[in-house]
């Protein structure tokens, strides 16, 4: 088989996953810190070894347990951008590109005409004689994805190659990983759903070592089924069980009702933060209610998100998304126990994952 | 005493006026006694003194074999800093408390341990003299005293030097295709010289001043095995201005080797 296929268990660091990417296609990995995105890539790139797995790429095996292969990191292909550049300090820019061309056995003048060349197509011609220390943060991430590049890796790994630069790099960088990354095969762990929308083809969504979601980028965070994934998207989400038809209910108790076919079982009502309003007293209706107490009051713009408190059994608080002068006749303060009422015409009801 | 006041200097929040008082009493304790000595030189017999022909031999074989025992720490210390620094095995933690032996225990007990090891009728030595090869007693018995008290100097600078580097380079370089031996050339070890060089420094000057180990284990013959610092001991008894001159000369070798590599021992590890 041809792409990315990985399927591996490392148990210290308590991680099992399962994903398979077909080739010339960008991977977001998504999920919260310490879900194991980094692990992931680790298990890639060969620097850790899984208790039980195998990685194969574009038809070669990489890591199997079964039959005791493992590919050393130098012979994968898989090329690795980090969140921060990591140019060797004692070599110049161009040497620092045209290490991975002198490793694959390329004399030095031609090394450095394909430093050239990569440093040109990040846009970084001009750097080529300067040393690491004497460039900005995102001039280092430029320079060290053409390193990456230059090795010709099968498969590049980014991990939030993006977080360590500041608002105006970002951006820019951002930019020329669209470019680059179009036609390639990657993986990108990343926490910004800007990185997801410019570069990825498909998304996947890592909770404590699982991966629980895996999709098409557009249907992901148009639908999303993980806590994750709806508070990246900016969606609430509430996970309960469906006993009748149009109906969830919480395990604390609250029913949630919407449209959508659920079968019975683990099910999780989706709605935009729009849907939601707040009230200071019992409503007379029992159903799509949630007694809650504020967590937060954020400003952006005209409107006001109200997020409430986590749920007793520890699902993330519900967002409330009210004009400015509505929270102003509310009076509302953090702490200050309070009622979300959901629109139910704007619910939608679908089916849980379940867990691998 | 008096700090400086100056304006438009940042205010050290943890640094109270008190502790220079203690601060200079350390500083005393160790430039008074070199004043003391300097004090106490016959400057008119300096160089006839420092020229004799025991005291050339002494200098010579001082610099010649204190270079041997450097190289032989690097030579061994540097995979050991990176077995102990990188890699993972049974035993590691009480090995590099062993490595660190030789800073603690007293040499004249260093120099009676290779002397059961390598001496006529020691551990290995036995096996050494069927075959014809004497160590005990010669100028290579000197190398094998100043590795053997040196080298933990130079694996403790280096092995921090490495810590502190981390592998996150080298695991770059491997993703560029570099294998093992080739990150470690072109790119743990290149990081880490500074701590290899001021690990280098100290095991040299340490085995300058080598001198209990040297002395149990290798005999003090002229030109052979009698090092400044036993050529020092010697000549007080007799000749106390000489004692006093060589050991200037000796302050003197020391202090030019951490002058000349004190700008990169201060910068550390990048």
């Amino acid at each position: 088989m041809s792409g990315l296929s990985l399927r591996a268990r490392h148990r210290g660091r308590g991680v099992d996953v399962d994903l398979d990417l077909p080739d010339g296609q960008v991977l977001a990995v998504l999920g919260p810190n310490g879900a194991g995105k980094s692990t992931l890539l680790a298990l890639l790139a060969g620097l850790l070894r899984p208790d039980e797995g195998r990685v194969s790429l574009g038809g070669r095996v990489l890591t199997d347990t079964a039959t005791g292969v493992f590919v050393a990191p130098h012979a994968r292909g898989v090329g690795l951008l980090a969140q921060q550049a990591l140019l060797f300090p004692h070599l110049s820019v161009a040497a620092n590109v045209a290490y991975g061309p002198r490793r694959a056995g390329r004399r030095r003048g031609e090394a450095l005409a394909t430093a050239r060349h990569w440093l040109d197509a990040v846009g970084a011609a001009d750097l080529a004689d300067r040393r690491p220390a004497q460039l900005s943060g995102g001039q280092a991430q430029r320079v060290a994805l053409a390193r990456a590049l230059a090795a010709e890796p099968e498969v590049l790994l980014l991990d939030e190659p993006l977080s360590a630069l500041d608002v105006t790099a970002a951006p820019q960088m951002r930019r020329l990983l669209r470019t680059i990354l179009r036609g390639r095969t990657a993986v990108i762990v990343t926490h910004d759903l800007l990185d997801v929308l410019a570069v990825a083809d498909t998304v996947a969504v890592v909770e404590h070592g699982r991966i629980v979601e895996r999709g098409p980028v557009r249907e992901v965070l148009a639908a999303p089924r993980s806590a994750f994934a709806a508070r990246m998207a900016g969606i609430n989400l509430v996970s309960g069980t469906c006993s009748e038809p149009g109906v969830i209910r919480t395990p604390w108790g609250a029913e949630v009702g919407g449209s959508g076919e659920v079968p019975p079982g683990p099910a999780v009502a989706v709605f935009a933060p729009r849907a939601v309003s707040v009230r200071l007293d019992p409503p007379p209706l029992a159903r799509n209610v949630i007694r809650t107490a504020v967590a937060e009051l954020e400003i952006s713009g005209a409107t006001v998100h109200v997020r409430g408190a986590e749920s007793p059994d520890g699902q993330p608080g519900v967002c409330a998304d009210l004009d400015a002068a509505a929270v102003t006749d509310l009076d509302l303060t953090p702490g200050q126990e309070i009622y979300f009422v959901v629109d139910e015409a704007q619910v939608r009801l679908r089916a849980a994952l379940t867990r691998n | 005493m008096r700090t400086l006041r100056r304006a438009g200097a940042a205010v050290t929040a943890g640094l109270p006026a008190w502790i220079y008082l203690p601060a200079a009493l350390g500083a005393a304790l160790v430039t008074v006694p070199l004043a003391a000595i300097l004090l106490r030189i016959d400057w008119a017999q300096f160089v006839p003194l420092v020229t004799s022909e025991s005291s050339r031999a002494a200098l010579v074989l001082s610099l010649k074999t204190a270079a041997a025992s450097t190289l032989v720490c690097i030579a061994l210390g540097v995979p050991m800093a990176l077995v102990l620094a990188r890699g993972r095995f049974p035993g590691q933690s009480v090995l590099r408390a062993f490595v660190l032996l030789p800073l603690v225990l007293p040499p004249v007990v260093g120099g009676l341990a290779l002397l059961y090891t390598f001496g006529r009728q020691g551990l290995l030595g036995q096996y050494l003299e069927v075959l014809g090869i004497r160590i005990a007693f010669t100028t290579t018995a000197v190398v094998l005293a100043q590795s053997f008290v040196s080298l933990p100097f130079l694996v403790v600078s280096l092995e921090g030097a490495l810590r502190s580097a981390g592998t996150r380079y080298d695991d770059v370089a491997a993703t560029l295709g570099a294998r093992p031996t080739t990150v470690l050339r072109t790119v743990t070890l290149p990081l880490v010289l500074p701590g290899l060089v001021s690990g280098a420094v100290l095991a040299f000057a340490r085995s300058l001043g080598e001198f209990g180990a040297t002395l149990t284990f290798a005999g003090s013959l002229q030109g052979v095995t009698r090092t400044l610092p036993l050529e020092i001991y010697l000549q007080r008894e007799t000749d106390p201005a000489a004692a006093v001159a060589l050991s200037l000369l000796l302050i003197a070798v020391a202090a030019a080797i951490v002058i000349a590599t004190a700008s990169r021992r201060l910068g550390g590890v990048r």
